[in-house]
């Protein structure tokens, strides 16, 4: 039988992947979008191990919101990429700095 | 090894390269697909766990819609993907060295500690409310009631994301034909009346 700990390990590897992904990509703004639903990926499988194993459903209800969430940003995040992509005509992260920050 | 740790492995392994492979990849479509097997392997991965809806959910929301979207805007921006110079090298080392300290941190911590989940008392939704239901039916006699605010929350909030990706991505061109239907169905000063006299006609 699979344990906790190995669900738990799974989830925080996905999780690094996405932090990784989000910190090495320099080129593409839309693979960092692709990292941040890896990262809420990875907590869904979180919750929804501890769902399982607690006997409980409240962590499949939190995981449902979550996706909902995840939707709503990609959604947003995309049509911002399109706009910004349409008015610099490139959406490089190093060439990104209007603000100066 | 029981049928369902092979299956979790073979799941495991596959979600993880394949979620390499999105960050890593050059070109953005194979990312997007990447990214769709791995979506597809944490619905396996949701199944084993016993939570088939979400595991379906994740299919049809995830590959169906978001991934869909992720490929719609790849496909139809033209990315100056700058082949150039690739200076990946420059950004390896920080991130690298947080991701390990990240995997170092979560791992061990995760190895060492045996989490006792037999004798918590906390449960909201115990699934012994839900013996003889499945779990389609046990998700939705919460989340109707229980949780029906949140329910109508996420709601609102996917109407505000639908209302603002449309704002954000409208624009007015210039030159563009439109239909004004006011000026379609006027009629003030565009019809004349004439009095026609009998035998005689009219000019127009």
């Amino acid at each position: 039988m699979v344990e906790l700990n190995q669900f738990l390990i799974l989830s925080a590897l996905l999780f690094s992947i996405g932090v990784i992904g989000i910190f090495l990509n320099r080129k593409n703004v839309i693979i960092i979008l692709m990292s941040i639903e890896i990262i809420l990926l990875a907590v869904n499988i979180n919750l929804v191990s501890f769902s399982y194993f607690l006997n409980d459903l409240t962590g499949q209800i939190f995981s449902l919101f979550v996706l909902t969430v995840a939707a709503a940003e990609a959604a947003i995040g995309l049509a911002i990429l399109v706009i910004y992509n349409r008015n610099a005509g490139s959406i490089e992260i190093e060439k990104i700095n209007t603000l100066k920050g | 090894m029981s049928i369902t740790l092979i299956t979790f492995y073979l799941f495991s392994a596959v979600l993880l390269l394949s979620s390499l492979m999105v960050i890593s990849t050059k070109n953005p479509v194979h990312s997007v697909l990447f990214l769709i097997l791995a979506f597809l392997n944490a619905a396996g991965i949701f199944v084993i766990l016993h939570a088939e809806f979400l595991a379906m959910i994740l299919i049809i929301v995830y590959v169906g819609a978001v991934a869909v979207l992720f490929l719609f805007v790849v496909m139809m921006l033209d990315f100056k993907t700058s082949l150039e110079k690739d200076n990946i090298l420059q950004y390896m080392p920080i991130g690298l060295l947080i991701g390990l300290v990240f995997i170092a941190e979560l791992v061990i911590v995760l190895i060492n500690t045996r989490l006792d989940l037999s004798n918590i008392q906390i449960l909201s939704n115990p699934l012994d409310k839900f013996i003889g239901q499945s779990n389609t039916e046990a998700i939705g006699s919460i989340l109707y009631t229980n949780y029906v605010l949140y329910f109508q929350l996420s709601g609102v909030i996917l109407l505000v994301a639908m209302i603002g990706s449309i704002v954000l991505t409208l624009r007015d061109r210039e030159g563009v034909k439109r239909q004004i239907v006011s000026e379609q169905v006027d009629r003030k000063g565009k019809i004349e009346l004439i009095d026609v006299k009998s035998g005689e006609g009219v000019d127009i």
